[in-house]
């Protein structure tokens, strides 16, 4: 018996999907539709962490605690560093671009597994409603993302199991999506199209997704077994009863610092999209940028205990987790050289992607500087745990990977909605992040140093100036958001209609039209092998450069 | 492949290079940011992060140098069309960039391992309270820095003093097992080395005293050892620094450090009678 499968069979599937504003509130199998709502949902995430870090500015505008009660700011610090992280700057680097970007990259019509896409993005709203209404049930979480024990033992039990629920869906949520694209990238690539000829980004999805796969579900163990202590007075991690809590922190940093990877490698690769295209200029040491991913990979999954070195670690592990650590310097100053290279002797528009693109580097080179600093034992254990840690991981996180969203947004806001965002105004937002966010982390460095805990609602008057400055910051920070909000809602409204391809630029995605047809292509998907082509075919329109002899340069 | 230099030759960048650097050791050596050192390894921490400091500001302002310049020199003028130079890579400079911070790196891990070994990182820890000798050895004691001052004035007239330290939401309390003091305060005589051996009685806190440079986690379950010898007489914040509980922020306590007499002074007056001769 033959069955003949009727070549409209896929019709029906494709009538369950709605279209239109209403697509973006469904199950959406769209790989495109998916990053949107990734994006958005993100989005909003962050405005209820900015929110929250607006809080914590404002108590600390005064060295008493007056602002909330002193149980209320812990919660209001474990939620705004939980939101962050898993709500908004995982689930945004990777779900949302991620999602948009790898599937025309490899020139694939959608991800591997779009349904398990789906329900990859489909865990995180409820993960982040749970964890938000935990503050106004019980109470949320109150011993920091860390969450170490006994601490989180021995705060109030309903509020820290609700945080592990919504962390391990996030987390389920970002495994899913990290297989999804080891598959799509390995898996889906058009025929012809080689490994070493896709655009960077995906060598930094691939070696993030590697890193997500290996390290999250260390992080899902370490958890379920917490909970085992709070419900069922197991004695894991309970020192009463026997257990270990050093142990917690090994299993936590195992994830939690490959964490920081799966946040600033893919916005690595966003960058390398970004400045090729407005620099016109081909990325500069291609090899070199997928070798140092994958070294930053490699030694990221051992450098854990580097968070470790006044947890009572034995001389031997600090040495090699100090070693290790500022060994992960090399690669990255490949990176930023690398971009560096990739702006000299370029056509430089400087546009908001460009001078988002250009803070990222500026400030993650600081954080990089104070990070190899961190990585010394001697070091480190006068300002682990101070002011100046929390200066450097926000100089990675929201210097880094924040400013590499928002220069994300700017360049590929014309492929989502087919309409250019406004250049005048984004350029405000991002001299007013780019000023805010250095007077806001800027001077922690030295409030660190000279004697200020993280964590704390109180603290030395001595330093209140100071930590003024850093609030004054921190609200030019939140009045930055607005020209972005506008500008992202008035131009979806009224933008200037952007054609296809506004930057010229040669990267898969833009071949094809703005915002694209529901399969990325009407016809077969093109095969580029030079995502990064520009410049050869040479105009003879060097004059304007002051050398003449530039022309020299290689040619293809 | 020739790489296009830019316009200033390359003997006006190389001057460039050195009066960056020099800059960058007269800021790290004229710019003060850390508070007084009051112990003998903070001398021997701040020689470390002078060091880093001079590193870390050649380098930023280095690349951010080279960034700003390039965003103004290589701008797309008005009308300006066409696209920049056909560069995807030149081998040589990117051996030199991987060479350059390998080598910077491996003299930064070597130095900081000498000034690791210089604040008795390397050695054993242990801790000499007299009615804790066999606590000690049937214990997992973890680890502290700072043993190498003890090793070196052992047979002083000045012995270590051995201090019982414990940590709870939200204080510190201190034990004098020789006078039988218990002290919410901690007074130490300037000049003779110091061993704490730190408990908690409920969550993970830290022991943390800025002016000398040291912090070390006080463990529920796990005992921790830390020693210093304090230089310089003042009155000192001792911070706890881990998240601890609501009043963190508030579990502060102060070290007062003395002249030896008079710490002998303080510690005549509060020693329990029955103990002075031990």
């Amino acid at each position: 018996m033959t069955i003949s499968i009727p070549p409209t069979s896929k019709q029906p599937q494709e009538s369950i999907q709605p279209r239109g504003w209403l697509r973006y509130f469904s199950f959406s199998l769209d790989h495109k539709v998916i990053g949107l709502q990734y994006l958005v949902c993100g989005f909003i995430f962050y405005l209820v962490g900015g929110a929250l870090a607006g809080a914590i500015r404002i108590e600390l505008a005064s060295p008493i605690s007056d602002f909330m009660p002193r149980d209320v700011y812990n919660q209001v610090l474990t939620l705004h560093g939980t939101i962050m992280i898993f709500l908004w700057i995982v689930p945004v680097v990777n779900g949302a671009f991620g999602n948009y970007l790898i599937p025309f990259y490899v020139g694939a019509r959608d991800m591997a597994f779009p349904r398990l896409n789906a329900v990859a993005f489909w865990l995180i709203p409820p993960a982040g409603l749970m964890l938000i209404s935990s503050y106004f049930i019980t109470g949320s979480a109150q011993s920091g993302w860390t969450a170490y024990p006994p601490l989180s033992i021995s705060t109030p039990a309903a509020g820290q199991i609700i945080w592990i629920l919504s962390v391990l869906l996030l987390g389920g949520s970002s495994i899913f999506g990290g297989i999804n694209f080891i598959a799509t990238i390995l898996k889906l690539r058009r025929p012809g199209l080689l490994l070493m000829q896709l655009p960077m980004y995906c060598w930094a999805m691939l070696g993030t997704s590697i890193l997500v796969v290996l390290s999250t579900p260390v992080l899902a163990g370490t958890l379920i077994l917490l909970s085992f202590d709070i419900v069922a007075h197991t004695g894991f991690f309970n020192p009463v009863l026997g257990g270990n809590v050093i142990v917690y922190q090994h299993l936590f940093w195992f994830y939690s610092h490959p964490a920081v990877y799966i946040m600033v490698l893919p916005a690595f690769g966003l960058v390398s999209e970004i400045l090729p295209v407005h620099c016109r200029k081909p990325l500069f040491g291609y090899v070199t940028m997928v070798y140092s991913i994958m070294a930053i990979v490699g030694l990221g999954l051992v450098v854990w205990a580097h968070h470790m070195f006044t947890s009572g670690t034995p001389p031997w592990m600090r040495l090699f987790f100090t070693i290790a650590t500022s060994f992960i310097a090399v690669p990255t100053g490949i990176k930023f050289f690398n971009w560096v290279a990739t702006l000299w002797g370029g056509r430089i528009s400087l546009n908001s992607a460009v001078l988002f693109s250009c803070g990222f580097i500026v400030n993650f080179v600081l954080g990089g500087i104070t990070g190899v600093a961190l990585a010394q034992v001697p070091f480190d254990v006068h300002v682990h745990d101070t002011y100046f840690v929390v200066a450097h991981f926000h100089y990675i996180v929201y210097g880094g990977s924040v400013f590499v969203i928002f220069s994300s947004v700017y360049h590929w806001y014309p492929k989502f909605t087919g309409r250019m965002l406004n250049e005048n105004l984004g350029r405000f937002h991002f001299f007013l992040t780019f000023v805010g966010f250095n007077l806001c982390f800027a001077p922690q460095h030295w409030l660190g140093l000279n004697g200020m805990p993280r964590r704390v609602a109180e603290y030395d008057p001595q330093f209140t100036f100071v930590n003024q400055l850093s609030s004054v910051g921190a609200l030019l920070m939140a009045l930055s958001t607005l020209p972005f909000l506008f500008n992202i809602i008035n131009s979806i409204l009224r933008g200037k209609v952007s054609g296809d391809n506004p930057w010229n630029a040669l990267t898969p995605e833009w071949l094809t039209s703005s915002p694209p047809p529901v399969e990325n292509w009407l016809g077969d998907p093109p095969l580029v092998t030079e995502p990064y082509g520009y410049g050869i075919t040479k105009e003879p329109n060097v004059e304007d450069l002051t050398e003449g002899d530039n022309t020299g340069a290689s040619t293809k | 492949m020739r790489f296009p230099l830019p316009n200033p030759s390359a003997i006006f960048t190389l001057l460039l290079c050195i009066g960056l650097a020099i800059a960058g050791i007269w800021v790290g050596d004229n710019v003060n940011l850390l508070p007084i050192d009051a112990s003998t390894n903070a001398p021997v921490y701040d020689e470390l992060f002078r060091v880093l400091f001079i590193i870390g500001i050649i380098l930023f302002v280095g690349i951010v140098g080279l960034v700003v310049y390039s965003l103004v020199r290589f701008r797309r003028r008005p009308g300006e069309l066409g696209d920049g130079i056909f560069i995807e890579g030149n081998l040589p400079l990117e051996i030199l960039w991987t060479a350059v911070p390998a080598i910077v790196v491996l003299f930064v891990g070597i130095y900081s391992y000498d000034i690791y070994d210089r604040m008795g990182g390397m050695q054993p820890l242990q801790f000499n309270g007299h009615d804790h000798h066999l606590m000690v050895s049937e214990e997992r004691i973890f680890g502290g820095i700072g043993t190498g001052a003890v090793e070196a004035s052992m047979d002083q007239l000045n012995a270590p003093l051995p201090i019982e330290v414990t940590a709870m939401q939200f204080a510190f309390l201190f034990h004098y097992p020789k006078g039988d003091i218990l002290s919410g305060e901690l007074h130490v005589p300037t000049g003779q080395p110091v061993m704490m051996r730190m408990e908690s009685k409920d969550v993970i806190h830290a022991f943390w005293v800025p002016e000398f440079r040291l912090k070390q986690d006080i463990i529920p379950g796990q005992p921790t050892i830390l020693n210093f010898t304090p230089t310089k007489p003042g009155r000192y914040p001792i911070i706890c620094a881990e998240l601890c509980g609501p009043y963190h922020g508030g579990m502060r306590s102060t070290v007062v450090v003395e002249d030896p007499d008079q710490f002998q002074e303080w510690f005549g007056k509060n020693a329990k009678e029955t103990s002075l001769e031990a």
